[in-house]
This record gives C-alpha cells, structure tokens and sequence, in this order.
C-alpha cells in the first residue's frame, strides 16, 4: 500500500507525461504481482469495491472530529478524500501497511457491517498521503491524477515493448489484478487468447469545426456525412462472440436483443444506433426509451426496433482495415453492404457538396430534415482510422441548438418503470399575464431528479384529470429543441422539434421564464456562426 | 484577576494596534511615532516609523532590506530584558518564528496581554525557541487555523527534497522558499541531512543568509546562480523566492524540479495552483496542533486571534472555555 500511495502523491504532482510515464514504468517494474495489477485496476477504473462508499468515510470522521470544525475544513478544502485524510486523528504510522492486493481482498470479501472497523483500523496506521490514496480507493468519481486508461495502456505498451494496439487487444481477455497480462509483457507467458473475443476497438472521434480552418474543407479532400442525433457505437462479430459497444466501451448489447439478433457476420462496424418509429427514424427522444431499458419486453422492441446507420469498417474478417484511408474503407464497406445486408442496418449517406456555401446549406437542411439528424460530418479522405481526437482528421458541425425557459403547466404519468411516477411534462411560455402551452416532453432524468419533479408535483396540484395534473406555475424548465416552426394544429401556433427538458431550473422565478415573442424570434433557420 | 484589563487600554486604530498608555503601535500597517515590531517580516515591519523598538537581529534585518535610515531612531533589545515604557513594563521573549522573532508582553496596573507576532513551536536551527508568557491576554496568529493544517516533521519533507534529487539526478531542483527565515531554515535543514554540496541561491536571497551568516549561522557552501553557473546547475538544489518559481528568472533555468516550501503545500488544489511539482510543507508559522497546544501552555482566560483564518480557532477556544474574540474585533477609535 505504501509504495502505491507514494506513486499516486507523484503522479498528482507530475504534469508531464514524460516524466508521469517514468513514475508509473519504475512503480511496475518494482513491485510484484498481484499489487501492480491492482494499482492498474484502480488508476484504469476497472476495479469496483461495492462496501466502500462515500458515505461511509463521513460517517467515520463525523464520529471523530467536531462538526463544526468538519464543515470549515471541508469548505476550505474541498475534496472529501483529502479533508478526512487531513482530519484523521493522527497515530504513529504503522512501520508496515499491508499490501494493496491484501487491502483490496479484504475489501472485497469482508461482510458490509464489518468494512467500517477496517477502514478505521486502516486509516489509524497511515500517514496523511497515504489516507488519501487509500480513500481514494472509495471515491467513485475518478482519481483525478491525470492518467487517463488510455495513457495507462500506452505505459503498459512501454513496459513490455509491444504496441499499443496488442495491449488494446489483450486487454479485454483479462481482468484485475491482470497477472496474465504481465507474464505475457515480462515474456514469461503467452498472449492472453481473446484474438477471436470481441473487443473493444478504441473508437476515432471528430473535433468542431472552428471558424478558422474553414477553406480547408473542400469536396476534393473531406467526405460530408449527416451528423445522426443516436448513440455512437461499435459492432464487434467475431467467432468467439459478439457486442454492441458504447463509445467509452460499454457493452450495451443486452439491452438491443434485436439488433444482436441480426449481428451474423464476422466484422468491426463502426455506426449510429437509432430507433425507428412508425417507419420512419426516431428522435432522440424515442431512443432513450430503449437505452433505460435493460431488458426490453418484445412490445417495445415492436414499437421501437433498433436501427443502425454505419458509417464506418474497422475489420472484416481477419483483415484489419483501419491502417486504409477513409475512401478505401469506404470501398470496402459499400461492397460489403451489398453482400452481407444485415436487417436494420442502413449505409450513410455521402451528400454532394461542390463548394463549403453548399455545405452550410446542407448543416442548415439538418434543422429541417426528417428524423434524426443534428448537422454535418466531414471526414478527411485520407485518414486512416486512428485512435482518440487526431486533429485535422475529422469534424462535427453541428446545427445551433436553440433554448427557452419554459413553466411546467401539466405533468402525466409515465410509462413502463415510471408509470408510478408523473414523468410527461407539459411546458408553455408567457403571453401577457396568461401562459400558453408549447410543447410536451419526456426526459430520461437521473431517479433522484425524477423523485424530486415527482414529489414537487404533488405537492403543488391544482387539479387532476384522469393521469393528469395540473400544477401551481411555479417551476421553470430549461427546453432545448432543435427547431421552430409555424403550426395551426397547436393552440400557441408553434411547434417545436425534438424539445427536451436539458435543466431544472429549481432557482428560477415563474415570471422570470420566457415569453412567446423569444419563440418567435427563433422561428425558420439561423444562420450559422 | 487584573485591576486593569488590557481590553482597557489596547485599541485597534487604522495604522495597526495601539496600547493607550504606552503611546506606541505594535507592528503597525502605517508610519507611527513609535513602533514594537516583533519581526522583520514585511507585513510586521514597515520603513519610516519615527522611533523602532525590537531585537537587535530584527533591527538589523530591517536596515538589509530598507536601509540603514528606515527609522528616525532605534531601541535594540534581547531576548529575556524588561524595561519601563510611560508606566508599560515590557517584557521580551522569543518566539521561534525567525531569527530576532520576539514576543511582547506588555503589563500595565496589573493587567497584561502578550503579542506573539508570528511564531512556532518546532525547533528551527536559525532561531531561539519559543518561550511561553503568562498573561490574562494571549494574541496569537491563526495562519494555520484550521485542523488540516498539520506540518509534518521537517526532516521528512527535506527526505522529499533528497528523495527526488536522487531519482532525477539530470534535473536542477528549484526550490521556492521566502527569502527571510525560510530560506536560511531549509539551507540549515539540508546540511543536517547530511547535504554538503553548494546550494545555489536567487540575487534576492544573497545579502540575508549573508546577514544570517553574520549572526553566526552556519550555511555551509553557498553561491549565487549567474551567467557561468546556470546551465550547469543539474543535480544542484538552487532556492528563490516564491514569486520567482515561474517567472522569466526561471525559464533560464534547464528544465527544473519545481519545488515549494510552505504549509499552504499541505492542500493538494493549492499545490496544484502554483503549477509545483514538489509540495514542500513546511512553514515558519505554528500548524493547527501547534496553536491549540499554545492556547493550553499558556493558559492564558482570553485570547485574541489575529492573522489568518479565525473562525475554527474561535470555536476551539470557546468548545475549551476561554473567552475568546477576533482582534479586528476590539474596539476602535471610534466606538471610545
Ligand atoms: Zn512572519
Ligand atoms: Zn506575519
């Protein structure tokens, strides 16, 4: 434990990468296994100890430290980790510590009464540094010493001679305290197996485009796509399995078993994952549904089936295609399109551009376009497909996204999970002293915020028809939407597109919320910045 | 119980504190006929006083850095020496902040109040050790007054220093420590250790460890970094000021080992604000255990907390039944 707090103390304080990469190669090659498998678990986040919470580390300096001199340490600090670690009553440090993996077995295995007195016990022995990185073991927002999982593999690439890339690959073959992995990089054992496992494949990302730059963008050198308002994420098939990876690599299959379903080919297919609704593609909106939805019933996999628009091939088979240009794969893709054509899967669309005033048209189109579309990709046609944020390689251009602050007059219960909730919400904006409805939204809350809109609601009921309420107009909702448009069928002559709630605004006075002449000034398109 | 209590004769005016009979300021923020100064830091002693009364080292200390006039007149005095003021028995004591760091109890009609100025309780090689005062008032600073502040012994900070110079022998490790106490401390510590090779010093830091030097401490081997030295300075501990740490002085510099000596190190964001890459904790100014344990020596029924962050000493002293107030909050002029 000891010497892996001293390197986590280092690496906050190293601002190189340089120089954090030497700190982390001298702390591997030093200690034995399982501690430095450990240490790479909790710096990658890979590591989880359920007992070991936030609220169990207040709990423990609150019953031995003054409140009030708590709160004023707290405030001047900060960071709970480090005010406990400041705060704990101070004993001689222990001569010895016990080792990470004996730390972290123990935190594993312990019953949950028993994980306070052991944390207590730890943290009598330890000095004030070592506290920290022992309760940063708790915290589950990061450790924030600027190492990224990325940077690790890079580290552990330099640690065995290997490439980065066979890293990436070995990696999701093995798990903490990742013995295997460091017998194969010390040359003592073999390449953990997971050649055919479906792995992650470190996804390529685009930059926004910026204001400056903008002449380098012409038909000759970037390839325009519409920039689709889904989720980005991988198809991984290959013989020894298949998944549906997020962006940040998190499997996701489980919850689109008919997207799986459909998986029967062995490729690496990188694309946009959108429902469909009544035919057509749905809004962000109608995705969401499926995304809080571990375990889809077959009714709402009918009524919102999984569609997938690809855009990108990583690897057929066994070639690995992403050392080719942006055209080449292209090539590679429409042809295997073509032959493979698995259901619900569509090809993106190249859209013509001759100069970059056509292409502004195109980014302003988007706000208009059916389904879900929220600007443009341009893709440099010579890039290869690289890992992280290269620059110059790829950009986003995405349309202005437009906000109003708007009153919750209504609110109806949900569906499904949170049909025991009051989840709908009807928002409007005022017209003299009167305020008239513009729009209807369901948002994916987190279930804190949920409960608390919830337990607003009903405690600020006017009246009630049916699964509807109608409430004080005391509450203001940030409503972002994509577009506004003239309407007769709504009673404000308004329509929004894709409105959704993006903030709560708890602190906002009613009268203080928008009126309808700030909608009316949105109305149509805007010019791009 | 005192027949006078100094909350009778001790003002707050806008120059600094005053003590009525005595006619005199106590390190006062503005030019005064006649000032104690505790020590010779500048937020303590200022140029221009008519008369200055304080220790012989701090005397000095102020004519290195303002000039042999920085007074119309002078009053040297040692640690241990009582003398007779307009009926005030001043008694002087050190108070281990810095060299000549004094502390003065003033007693007038049998009351009494000691102002410690800024002080320490740790040993400090360059300076004598604090002395406790018993009076019904104990002015204490509160720089450190909150309980996360806890300087860990020196040695083990300068083991830091050591630790690193060995692992990046290739890197000049630049130390930002203040010029008067700080510097000469850390110089004193390092030779301790057993460090003997030349430590290099920034222009600003020269005449004091040469004053230091005078009073007979021993620094060892020093050398001012100039034009010959400074690309050969890797593996070579070279101290400067904190506001040098970043500042064109120190781009000449060839990639160095950022360090910083001070107790704000032991908070991890303030670190991290002055971009160091070896937080240093150590400081001239007593932790938080240091405060509480003073407050109990000296036992002193009040206390009056000046000089940084009062609020957790407050609740302290009151949680401990002392009566106790912030010195902002005496009474002024005004209110007389
Ligand atoms: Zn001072
Ligand atoms: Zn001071």
């Amino acid at each position: 434990m000891r010497s892996f707090a001293r390197l986590l103390d280092r690496l906050f304080y190293t601002y190189g990468n340089n120089a954090k990469a030497r700190l982390l190669l001298d702390y591997l090659r030093a200690t034995p296994d399982p501690d430095r498998g450990y240490a790479i678990a909790i710096i990658a986040g890979t590591l989880e100890l359920p007992g070991f919470k936030r609220s169990l580390v207040r709990d423990l300096i609150a019953s031995r430290v003054d409140p009030v001199l708590v709160d004023l340490s707290y405030d001047y600090v900060g960071e709970l980790a480090e005010t406990v670690a400041h705060l704990w009553p101070a004993n001689q440090p222990a001569a010895t510590l016990p080792s990470l993996a004996e730390i972290v077995g123990t935190l594993l295995t312990l019953p949950k009464s028993g994980v306070p007195d052991y944390v207590a016990a730890r943290l009598d022995d330890m000095t004030s540094a070592e506290r920290w990185a022992f309760l940063k073991l708790g915290s589950r927002g990061g450790l924030r010493v600027g190492v990224s999982a990325r940077f690790l593999k890079q580290v552990l690439a330099q640690f065995g001679d290997r490439d980065v890339q066979e890293i990436e690959t070995a990696w999701h073959g093995v798990a903490p305290p990742y013995v295997e992995l460091f017998a194969w990089l010390e040359r003592r054992g073999e390449a953990p197996a997971s050649a055919d496992l479906p792995f992650f494949h470190p996804v390529m990302l685009a930059q926004p485009l910026e204001a400056q730059g903008l002449e380098r963008i012409t038909p000759a050198t970037y390839a325009a796509e519409w920039k689709y308002d889904g989720i980005r994420v991988q198809i991984v098939a290959r013989t020894g399995g298949k998944a549906i990876y997020s962006r940040t690599g998190d499997d996701i299959g489980g919850s689109f078993p008919d997207l799986l379903a459909a998986v029967d080919f062995d490729a690496v297919l990188d694309g946009e994952l959108l429902v469909a609704k009544d035919g057509r593609l749905g809004s962000f909106n109608d995705l969401q549904q499926r995304l809080n939805r571990k375990k889809p019933d077959r009714q709402l996999i009918e009524r919102l089936p999984a569609r997938i628009i690809v855009y990108d091939m990583l690897r057929d088979a066994h070639r690995d295609l992403r050392g080719l240009t942006f055209s080449e794969r292209r090539g590679c893709l429409e042809a295997w399109m073509a032959r493979i054509r698995p259901s619900g899967f569509a090809l993106s669309s190249i859209l013509d551009f001759k100069d970059f005033d056509a292409l502004s048209r195109h980014r302003l189109a988007s706000t208009d376009a059916e389904g879900s579309v929220e600007g443009v990709m341009l893709k440099r046609r010579d890039s290869p497909y690289l890992a992280g944020r290269p620059a110059g390689m790829w950009y986003k251009w995405k349309r202005d996204p437009r906000v109003v602050d708007a009153v919750l007059m209504y609110a109806q219960r949900g569906h499904g999970k949170r049909s025991s909730y009051y989840s709908d919400y009807t928002f409007g904006l005022w017209q003299g002293d009167a305020l008239l409805p513009i729009g209807k939204a369901y948002f994916g809350f987190t279930d804190a915020e949920l409960k608390q809109l919830d337990q607003w609601i009903r405690h600020n009921t006017l009246k009630s028809f049916g699964p509807v309420r109608e409430v004080t107009k005391a509450l203001v909702f940030e409503v972002a939407f994509d577009a506004v448009n003239r309407s007769a069928r709504h009673k404000s002559g308004f329509a929004l597109r894709f409105p959704r709630i993006s903030r709560i605004r708890w602190d906002k006075p009613a009268n203080e919320a928008d009126r309808m002449a700030n909608l009316e000034a949105l109305l149509g398109s805007t010019a791009p910045r | 119980m005192a027949l006078t209590h100094p909350r009778d004769w001790i003002l707050t005016r806008p120059e600094g504190v005053y003590c009525v009979p005595g006619d005199f300021y106590i390190d006062p923020a503005r030019p005064v006929a006649r000032a104690l100064i505790t020590h010779g830091h500048a937020d303590h002693a200022r140029a221009g006083h008519g008369n200055v009364l304080a220790t012989t080292e701090t005397l000095a200390i102020m004519a290195c850095r303002y000039g042999a006039d920085f007074a119309a007149s002078t009053q040297a005095v040692a640690y241990g020496e009582s003398l007779n003021h307009n009926g005030i028995d001043i008694t002087i004591a050190p108070a281990g902040h810095i060299l000549g760091s004094a502390q003065y109890r003033l007693s007038y009609q049998g009351g009494s109040v000691t102002f410690s100025g800024d002080y320490k309780r740790r040993a400090d090689p360059t300076c004598e050790g604090f002395e406790p005062l018993e009076a019904d008032v104990f002015v204490t600073e509160a720089t450190f007054g909150l309980p996360v502040f806890i300087h860990p012994p020196i040695e083990e900070e300068i083991g830091k220093l050591l630790c690193s110079l060995d692992q990046f022998p290739d890197r000049c490790h630049l130390v930002g420590a203040y010029a008067l106490g700080k510097a000469q401390r850390l110089i004193c510590q390092l030779r301790r250790a057993g460090y003997d090779a030349p430590v290099y010093l920034h222009g600003a830091m020269v005449r004091l460890c040469r004053l230091y030097q005078e009073f007979g401490i021993d620094l060892g081997t020093v050398f001012p970094v100039d034009d010959n030295n400074r690309q050969r300075l890797a593996g070579q501990i070279v101290i400067c000021p904190p506001s040098a740490l970043h500042d064109r002085w120190a781009s000449r510099l060839n990639e160095p080992v950022t360090a910083m000596a001070s107790g704000w190190m032991r908070i991890r964001a303030r670190a991290k604000q002055r971009a160091v890459d070896l937080p240093l904790i150590i400081s001239d100014h007593a932790d938080w255990n240091e405060l509480t344990q003073t407050l109990n020596d000296i036992g002193a029924p009040e206390i009056w907390v000046t000089h940084g962050r009062e609020e957790a000493l407050l609740h302290y002293a009151s949680l401990h039944q002392y009566r106790a107030s912030a010195l902002s909050l005496l009474r002024d002029d005004e209110d007389d």
